[in-house]
């Protein structure tokens, strides 16, 4: 056995040569790939679909893996085309994104920030993935874009409603195709007005969390604009299963109106007891007792079975919207028709949101010529685009937010089959919802190719 | 005034939720001597029999209707039940529309066996070690069993109403001549009180008048005398694992229609039910049941608005300072048996 010496200049010596041999790698990766972070090399390209596959919102995260798979197809030119028939940018060819076919791989989000980020960080690392998109919670979104700013990776966010993804927390690098809780209080506050009268008094239960909270605001601040009457807003823990103890007072508070600013499984059940404690058939102050839920999904709506018959929302898409409203929302029918064939039922809000990421994404890039993610920034950053089902969109260049029509929706009363749940009452323009990008402060930066 | 009434109300339904899942602890506790961590998923797996039952009873078979189109416009699959056809549309309506109560007895027998399964194929191999193994292997299991109900059912909440004749509300306030309209509580929540007084009548009533509830209070007090007698003891406490298995069950089936039930309801309902537990006394039956209703109706007054807007936040921690309360001054709880946690 040899004794092994150690000397203080051994140490440096070999500290030194270790330090050159690591370093010379990075420059050369850096030198040859124009300098951006996962730069593909061989003959694919690798996208990083992030969902929640077990949790709450499992359900929802297997809609929009659905949707990913199926935009994937697309692009590499399998299937009918889906929306690429009715995009109006001609940029993708079904060669794939820049010839370099399209490959993926999927992480659990969980509907946890810090495991969503494990995963996206995983994606990025070990799987080389070029672009990371999905999520189905504002807090899972804003962590993992956070994350996708740091290590230089373009972030396309899937289901998140809340203002902070776009506002005070929104980055350079992260996009959101989906419409935000200032929108649903612009679209839903005047049809209230119409359908309600302006002189209301509203009770708000508020999931307690950053979506909860912004929602309230919005949607607190549009309807006082049209002449409401706050009385109380309550914060309701996200844990709460039984709400019983929160919907029970609210008959004889002074209010007449209830909404629940509640997502999924919170949704549901506040829902459920509103209902079950005769809300729905009461009167307050002379008028019907009426219930608003500001954001809807066709999911929960079916989590709630017959108790939203005839209750008020929003919702960024449906399925059956280029029938009802017509070819402004072209697109549409080619998406529930490819979607419909694949899988037997017709996709949810969350599925067409992040199609239309995935296909956003790719057209970027081909139309930029480059898979740096500054480029891609700078062909997602005001660009216009229509037949994506949600009419002419725009993709702000400020806060890299779409802004595009979104949709006032009633839970149907008699639905004929089990998708058939919400029926549209209007479509509020886009005009009519945007609003000054820097009323939620944050800031955007600069974009970060990584590398 | 008839904001505490309707508060009291309130507590009442989920405070016999509570109650029945602390008794089922308390009976598996009480004979076997296991801290059952799996007990809420026993709740949770009764309510999925009641969707299980109402998917039975639906099961159908497909009519081709040319006159309706699908979603891509085709034309429309009905789905025809089965029952239709052997029963006519408005009897196989009625047996749909009543297939919560119905489910109970669909439920009673498969919880059993489920519970008997659960004992002799696991728990009776963790009697010897200690609690903490019990806890992690009962916590397992119910990991376990939440993940299949999340893979043959999915994440998302199921709807499964009550009867008809039980939708809407009851008006309170009326009926002890107060201000129509100032307290109203839904039938169904009457409904699910009575049941679980009900329910936990007949538990006590077969352990108290039956012999075979004496014999098995008999081995709660001294296992080994009863033993030593020549009875075999450790089969009785199987069957009683099994009845604790379809109370908790039972009270999941009747709790479908309060809240339309996912693979995640078992744990919302477990941490409160060990603290219900603890503050009734461990190992007391009576104590379950008081402390169970007692905390409801204490969760209930901590959710009022009045009441957050002076303490912020002590709706989502009141139960849990109770407990920290009643082991301060009471370490035994409220009904304990003298001597039980106080060394």
């Amino acid at each position: 056995m040899s004794k092994t010496k150690i000397t203080r200049r051994g140490v440096i010596k070999t500290g030194a040569v270790a330090g050159a041999s690591l370093a010379v790698p990075t420059l050369l990766t850096a030198g040859s790939h124009t300098g951006f972070a996962n730069a593909p090399t061989g003959s694919t390209v690798t996208l990083g679909f992030n969902v929640p596959q077990s949790g709450a919102y499992a359900d929802e995260g297997a809609d929009e893996l659905r949707a990913y798979k199926l935009a994937v197809e697309h692009l590499n030119g399998e299937g009918d085309g889906g929306m690429l028939q009715t995009f109006s940018s001609k940029a993708l060819d079904g060669t794939g994104i820049l010839g370099k076919k399209v490959e993926y791989v999927t992480g659990d989000t969980q509907t946890k920030p810090d495991a969503a980020r494990a995963s996206a960080r995983s994606m990025i690392e070990k799987d080389g993935a070029i672009m990371i998109t999905g999520g189905s919670s504002s807090g899972v979104a804003v962590a993992v874009q956070a994350l996708c700013q740091e290590a230089g990776i373009i972030f396309m966010a899937g289901l998140t409603h809340s203002n902070d993804t776009t506002g005070k927390d929104k980055k350079a690098n992260g996009f959101r195709h989906f419409f935000n809780s200032y929108m649903t209080g612009a679209a839903l506050a005047p049809v209230l007005a119409d359908r309600y009268g302006s002189d209301r008094k509203a009770y708000h239960l508020t999931a307690d969390y950053n979506w909860g909270y912004t929602t309230e605001e919005a949607v607190r601040n549009s309807t006082e604009a049209l002449g409401w009457e706050t009385i109380a807003a309550v914060k309701t823990p996200l844990s709460q299963t039984d709400f019983s103890s929160y919907v029970a007072p609210v008959l004889n508070s002074g209010a007449d109106v209830l909404v629940l600013n509640h997502y999924g499984a919170n949704m549901v059940n506040s829902l459920t007891s509103a209902v079950e404690f005769g809300l729905r058939a009461a009167q307050a102050n002379g008028k019907n007792f009426e219930i608003v839920v500001p954001l809807y999904s066709r999911l929960m709506a079916q989590g709630a079975g017959k108790n939203v018959a005839g209750i008020f929302g929003t919702s960024g898409w449906h399925w059956s919207l280029e029938n009802t409203a017509g070819a402004r929302y072209s697109g549409t029918n080619a998406f529930v028709k490819s979607f419909g064939e694949k899988y037997g039922f017709p996709p949810s809000q969350a599925a067409h949101t992040t199609y239309c990421q995935t296909l956003l994404y790719a057209d970027a890039v081909q139309r930029g010529g480059s898979f740096n993610p500054c480029s891609v920034v700078e062909a997602l950053e005001g660009f216009e685009f229509d037949g994506m089902g949600s009419g002419p969109t725009l993709y702000r260049a400020e806060d890299h937010q779409c802004i595009k029509d979104v949709l006032v929706v009633r839970g149907k009363e008699n639905p004929a089959n089990e998708f058939d749940l919400l029926e549209l009452v209007d479509v509020t323009p886009a005009e009519a919802v945007t609003f000054d990008p820097g009323i939620f402060g944050g800031e955007l930066g600069s974009c970060n190719p990584g590398a | 005034m008839d904001q505490i009434i309707l508060q009291i109300l309130n507590g009442l339904d989920k405070g016999s939720a509570y109650a029945l899942i602390a008794l089922g602890l308390t009976l598996i506790f009480g004979t076997l001597g296991v801290v059952n961590f799996a007990h809420g998923a026993l709740f949770m797996l009764g309510a999925f029999c009641a969707i299980t039952f109402s998917r039975i009873l639906s099961v159908s078979h497909v009519v081709i209707d040319e006159t309706q189109k699908d979603f891509l416009g085709n034309p429309l699959k009905v789905d025809i039940p089965y029952i239709y056809d052997w029963f006519g549309e408005p009897t196989g309506q009625a047996i749909l529309n009543w297939s919560v109560p119905l489910a109970i007895l669909f439920t009673i027998p498969v919880m059993i066996t489920l519970g008997v399964i659960i004992e002799r194929g696991l728990i009776k191999h963790f009697y010897k070690r200690p609690h903490a193994d019990q806890i992690l292997v009962t916590f397992g299991l119910a990991i376990v069993l939440q993940e299949i109900i999340k893979y043959y059912f999915g994440a998302n909440q199921i709807p499964n109403p009550a009867p008809e004749a039980f939708i809407g509300s009851f008006d309170f306030g009326a009926a002890i001549g107060m201000k129509a309209g100032s307290i109203i509580y839904p039938y169904w929540r009457i409904v699910y009180f009575c049941f679980a007084m009900l329910l936990i009548g007949s538990v006590f009533a077969f352990l108290q008048f039956t012999t075979f509830g004496m014999v098995v209070r008999a081995g709660m007090a001294d296992r080994e005398t009863v033993g030593l007698l020549g009875i075999n003891i450790d089969r009785r406490f199987t069957v009683m694992f099994g009845v604790a298995a379809a109370v908790a069950g039972l009270a999941g089936v009747m709790y479908t229609p309060i809240n339309p039930p996912n693979y995640h309801m078992g744990m919302d309902f477990l941490v409160i039910s060990f603290v219900v537990v603890v503050v009734g006394g461990m190992g007391s039956l009576p104590g379950a049941v008081a402390a169970g209703l007692l905390l409801g109706i204490l969760e209930s007054f901590a959710s009022m608005r009045q009441v957050i807007e002076a303490l912020p936040g002590i709706n989502q921690v009141v139960i849990y300072l109770a407990a920290i309360v009643i082991l301060l001054t009471r370490p035994r709880g409220l009904m304990g048996r003298k001597g039980v946690m106080e060394e």
